[in-house]
């Protein structure tokens, strides 16, 4: 059976990540006005699920990952007016967000939740995944980094995510570090582990340039659910280009209810213009595929660089030795500076 | 020397390495051990160490606490029963020792204000949580040296070292974390995040204290406020060390910790139990000096209909 056999005729749902996953390249700081004006876009041309949130879910706001231009409440409030078909959705990670804010997300018009863990700790999300329900929102349970553990452990984590009330299930490659048969593995397995009515979704960084191809495999394997960009904007090199995704899907046979050309239109005269520069598979993000290293740690590792003359590679490379996950921006910094003291260099 | 006789509610990660510690106490006497499982490990091991054990919950405490002298309780389960607890054992004349994030009586971080509860009539005393015990005694030493105006921490804790009581209530130990960042570390503001992190081995306890400053900051006088603070903090948990810092940008003040354990119970990782179990002791110690010499004077609190 060849891809296009296994995938023709199969119902998929795009959920744009470039104005939650986005918010990391561009440091928190998209405007209110950009935000309106791309998800107006994105609705237009019929992309389902659209998230809004700061890049580290509700709540992230900090010093830790950065300060939001704008709050959550004010980003969600301001895109709900305009949206008239897309459910907005927020990300949600317990540790980082609290049950509050998730109220807030709902009553500003939130449809849907990532509630999100680390992939061996979905235990912590039993509160946030009940509220969700409790809520009425679209419940997704969110498992993140999920390179970084056994095929069987992840399908544990699956099942208790499910069991806890969250009706779709996402494996999550954080790091960009997975390629097509490590997808096929995992969404496959998923599919045969979860109840039939739970959806299954990927969520995909571009680091070594798979955003498409491991999407396919997704797809492929059972997938619903693909998240992507408009012009690829999210942490890393990016999110799969959501256009590019639509536009193979079509190609493909694959029904995602997407207008293709509005889609390309909104990721090149709407998005583009905003990007200082477009997110690129450079030295620092193929190293945060390479090594597996969650993708947001690219910018911290940039800065670290200038500021101690240190290489951004050098200290992914640590920071993977040394398995960090997502949520530890600051050991970036504390990583850096002992490695600068061990070279002499304050 | 008499000793205080106590009870330990919840036989988990918590309960037991406090268990190890009040049995080396010279004024606390460990007398029963409280759980809900009648299979539980953690109940076993108590009765191993001489320990009256019950798995019926407080319940099952409850009608020994006069005859067998409970005078001291520490509470390790988790916030959603912490109330009902204190409530049953607060009727009896027992003091409350919270580890759970409930956070129903007043806060307390020993190096900062053990002394400050002393003098106060109360039965229940929380003690945050253990990314509290770790973080807050550095934003008071920054705050008490200038007025801080935000102050956000980041705890890391291994997976191995944080058990289903602490999972169940993520949301409740991310708040009471960080309104306790504010309230006794002396910020106008305060946030706490939590990571959980699985790495084979296990990681020590990391904790991170950002501070924003109102105005530009004495790095002088912050630096030895740090040191001295890392000092007190050392009397009675050794392995709590500065990996580097304080480092200062702009108004932004950032220290990077390391906590090692004991190893009483759980390996040398799990700092976060060692920090907040040590707290706990070090706090119950207190009440119970004050009960000996007679300074203090505990009484049944009955809620009113």
């Amino acid at each position: 059976m060849t891809l296009d056999d296994q995938v023709r005729g199969r119902k998929l749902k795009l959920h744009d990540m470039c104005l939650r996953d986005g918010m990391h390249s561009m440091r928190h700081q998209i405007t209110l006005d950009q935000m309106v004006d791309i998800a107006s876009g994105l609705d237009d041309a019929g992309v389902p699920l659209i998230q809004v949130t700061h890049g580290d879910g509700l709540g992230g706001s900090s010093l830790n990952y950065g300060r939001g231009l704008h709050t959550d409440r004010e980003y969600i409030s301001a895109v709900a007016k305009v949206v008239k078909n897309a459910t907005i959705s927020v990300l949600h990670v317990p540790g980082i967000g609290t049950l509050d804010e998730l109220r807030m997300a709902a009553d500003c018009g939130a449809g849907c939740v990532h509630v999100a863990s680390h992939c061996t700790e979905a235990n912590v999300t039993e509160q946030h995944i009940g509220l969700g329900r409790e809520l009425g929102l679209d419940t997704v349970g969110f498992l993140m980094m999920a390179h970084m553990t056994s095929i069987d452990h992840l399908f544990e984590q699956a099942l208790l995510m499910e069991g806890y009330g969250a009706t779709t299930i996402y494996c999550v490659d954080s790091a960009g570090y997975m390629l097509p048969d490590d997808v096929t593995a995992r969404i496959g397995g998923l599919r045969t582990a979860l109840k039939d009515a739970t959806e299954i979704g990927f969520h995909a960084h571009h680091n070594l340039g798979m955003g498409v191809a491991n999407s396919l495999a997704a797809v492929a394997a059972g997938a619903d659910r693909i998240d992507g960009s408009a012009a690829g904007l999210g942490a890393g090199a990016g999110n799969t280009p959501l256009e590019l995704m639509a536009a193979v899907s079509e190609r493909m046979g694959i029904e995602t209810g997407v207008d293709l050309f509005k889609l390309m239109d909104v990721a090149e005269d709407r998005v583009l213009p905003i990007m200082q520069q477009p997110p690129r598979a450079d030295r620092d993000s193929i190293t945060l595929g390479f090594a597996g290293v969650y993708s947001t740690f690219l910018y911290q590792a940039k800065e670290a660089e200038r500021k101690y003359g240190l290489s951004a590679r050098d200290i992914l490379i640590e920071l993977a030795r040394k398995k960090m996950i997502g949520g530890q921006e600051d050991m970036i910094e504390d990583t850096a500076l002992s490695m600068a003291k061990e070279r002499d260099l304050v | 020397m008499d000793k205080i006789k106590c009870a330990i509610i919840g036989p988990g990660n918590i309960g037991t390495d406090l268990l190890y510690k009040l049995l080396r106490s010279e004024v606390l006497e460990p007398v029963w051990m409280v759980g809900i499982e009648s299979g539980s490990e953690g109940l076993a091991r108590a009765k191993e160490l001489g320990l009256k054990t019950t798995a019926e919950g407080v319940d099952g405490l409850v009608s020994h606490v006069i005859e067998d002298g409970v005078q001291i309780a520490f509470d390790a389960t988790s916030a959603y029963v912490h109330a009902d607890n204190s409530r049953k054992l607060n009727e009896l004349g027992v003091l409350m020792i919270d580890l759970t994030p409930a956070a129903i009586g007043p806060l307390c971080v020993p190096p900062i204000n053990l002394k400050d509860l002393a003098g106060r009539k109360t039965m229940n005393v929380n003690m945050v949580t253990c990314a509290g015990q770790a973080t807050i005694p550095m934003v008071a030493a920054v705050s008490g040296v200038q007025e801080v105006e935000y102050a956000e921490i980041i705890a890391t804790v291994a997976s191995k070292s944080i058990g289903m009581g602490t999972r169940k209530n993520i949301d409740e130990f991310t708040r009471t974390t960080s309104a306790a960042v504010a309230e006794v570390g002396g910020a106008a503001k305060g946030k706490a995040i939590v990571i959980v992190n699985p790495a084979e081995p296990p990681l020590m306890m990391r904790d991170t204290v950002y501070c924003e400053t109102v105005d530009e900051p004495d790095q002088k006088a912050i630096t030895a406020s740090v040191h001295e603070m890392i000092l007190r903090v050392q009397q009675y948990v050794p392995g709590y060390q500065l990996k580097n810092g304080p480092t200062f940008e702009g108004r932004k003040v950032s220290i990077f910790l390391e906590v090692e354990g004991l190893g009483d119970f759980l390996p040398k990782y799990a700092g976060n139990l060692d920090i907040m179990t040590a707290a706990s002791v070090r706090t119950a110690e207190m009440f119970a000096h004050d009960i000996l010499d007679g300074q203090l004077e505990l009484e049944p609190v009955m809620e009113n209909a």
